[in-house]
């Protein structure tokens, strides 16, 4: 089990959230090329190690938070949240 | 040696000493011809197809680990045809077909059970998209067959179909050449095939790096040394991307967590392969009568093949509510594979966009089945440096084009395949 630490709510288990996708994608340009947007819509660096991910807190708050975790140990490192206009889905 | 009761009766009489090594633990040589990364299912079986098919021959295989200790031994060893797609269809059927003649064809005992695999349905309108997918199928020229009340009463007695269920059981389909099949056996048979062939097997051999001349791949940097090699194949479930990277590619790819778990043996009670998609599990009982358990992923990417506990709940429960009987059983182990999550739920077997690389992967939660029909495809694909009919669709471009092969009908977002 995971501890995630809402900024709003306290330290609550991974099962109060739902994983969204991974963080920092930004949306294209209005104009942007073909490439650009599959790199958006489709293309991850998937590392293995310290990720930035977009969870929300669907029992909790409802809100969206960015979490820095690392996926091969699960660890924590910092919870916030989401800026305005980033990344929602 | 060619296994068989004579090969047994003359061992016998020596004690079972003289057996020769199933393959070879050659010195790796400095040049292949064609390099494959990954000493799983997909790649031995790429190397065996590459000997037999294409009379390619130097050829190496690289594991990081030793043979069968990968996700081929990871998985819940279920074959299957079922699926709705025509390239998915088509590739799969064929896979079956190979599946059906393997254990003769390698000489090697695969406990190849066709019991059938039968799904569940809970709603009239599940019912509904069965029989679509099954008649689909059919048409596509794979078995499939809707299955009544009473016939599922009678296939599966141990099932809870009475109204007061969980979620109620209205009906069923079956598609009764799809089994099971001795997983890790399929890694050694291919293993010992391929070597029998002259494919060399280098186990404890990982790979560090991809070495590149002018914008095309040229060799392998290695913890046993650098290997040149005109043509490097990936097949690497879990780690396609990290092998991707070194030539300097993304793929549309996320590293996720699936579990499984196999329960204390029992009696002989389920014959059959039982799926339930509104409980998000599966159930069958091996030969030694456990009964594997797998369910659904736990839905964040993770490298770290370890589950969490949340999710062996969900997926008990779900087989506690199809097989009330089973309440009392407990669970003897439990482990957690790192499975290549594509954006779209399809497998890549394509040449990629750098010249001499090639990769297999993607298989998401299914790439067992697929073993059989990836490695002929895939090694058909590096021989010829063009796809098979069968594997045309399963490119990286399609992403670019948005020509996505996604039989759940799920977005973006890998975990929900």
């Amino acid at each position: 089990m995971m501890l995630i630490t809402c900024p709003f709510c306290g330290p609550r288990a991974d099962t109060e959230y739902v994983y969204g996708a991974a963080a920092g994608q930004g949306y294209p340009a209005p104009d942007a090329q073909q490439h650009e947007l599959t790199e958006y819509l489709f293309l991850r660096d998937n590392p293995k190690g310290w990720h930035r991910e977009l969870w929300v807190h669907r029992h909790g708050c409802g809100q969206w938070v960015e979490v820095e975790r690392n996926t091969l140990t699960h660890e924590i490192r910092q919870v916030q949240a989401l800026l305005q206009h980033e990344g929602k889905e | 040696m060619r296994y068989s009761v004579w090969a047994l009766a003359r061992n016998a009489l020596s004690g079972h000493r003289a057996w020769p090594m199933a393959w070879k633990n050659p010195a790796p040589k400095k040049h292949y011809d064609v390099v494959i990364i990954g000493g799983g299912g997909h790649g031995l079986a790429t190397a065996y197809y590459l000997a037999k098919r294409h009379g390619v021959t130097n050829v190496a295989v690289l594991e990081k680990g030793w043979i069968g200790g990968g996700n081929t031994a990871r998985n819940t060893t279920i074959v299957r045809a079922n699926y709705f797609l025509p390239p998915n269809s088509h590739f799969y059927e064929h896979s079956l077909k190979l599946w059906e003649g393997l254990t003769q064809e390698l000489n090697f005992n695969l406990m190849f059970s066709q019991r059938g695999v039968i799904n569940l349905c809970h709603s009239p309108a599940e019912l509904d998209g069965f029989a679509r997918r099954y008649n689909s199928n059919r048409q596509n020229g794979t078995d499939g067959d809707m299955l009544s009340m009473d016939e599922l009463r009678k296939l599966v007695p141990a099932l809870d179909v009475s109204p007061a269920a969980r979620f109620p059981v209205v009906g069923g389909v079956i598609q009764r050449r799809a089994g099971t099949a001795r997983h890790d056996a399929v890694a050694w048979g291919y293993a010992r095939a391929a070597d029998a062939l002259g494919v060399d097997i280098i186990q404890n051999c990982e790979v560090t790096g991809l070495r590149m001349d002018g914008g095309a791949v040229t060799g392998v940097e290695t913890t046993k040394g650098e290997f040149s090699a005109a043509k490097v194949g990936i097949a690497v479930a879990g780690h396609s991307g990290h092998l991707a990277e070194m030539a300097g590619l993304r793929l549309p790819i996320e590293t996720h967590l699936l579990q499984a778990m196999v329960s204390e043996p029992i009696k002989p009670f389920l014959d059959h392969v039982v799926s339930s998609g509104a409980h998000h599990v599966y159930v069958s009982q091996t030969d030694k009568g456990e009964l594997v358990i797998g369910g659904q992923l736990d839905g964040y990417n993770s490298f770290s093949q370890r589950g969490s506990f949340a999710r062996i709940e969900d997926i008990t429960a779900g087989m506690l509510a199809l097989f009330p009987q089973t309440r009392s059983l407990r669970l003897m182990r439990k482990w957690a594979g790192a499975v290549d999550m594509t954006m779209d739920g399809s497998p890549i077997i394509a040449k990629l966009p750098v010249d001499g690389l090639y990769l297999n992967g993607g298989w998401c939660y299914g790439g067992f089945k697929a073993t059989p029909a990836g490695g002929w495809c895939f090694a058909h694909t590096i021989a010829k440096d063009a796809p098979h009919d069968l594997n045309r669709a399963y490119t990286l471009e399609r992403f670019s084009r948005n020509a996505l092969i996604n039989e759940r009908g799920a977005g973006n977002r890998p975990g929900l395949h």
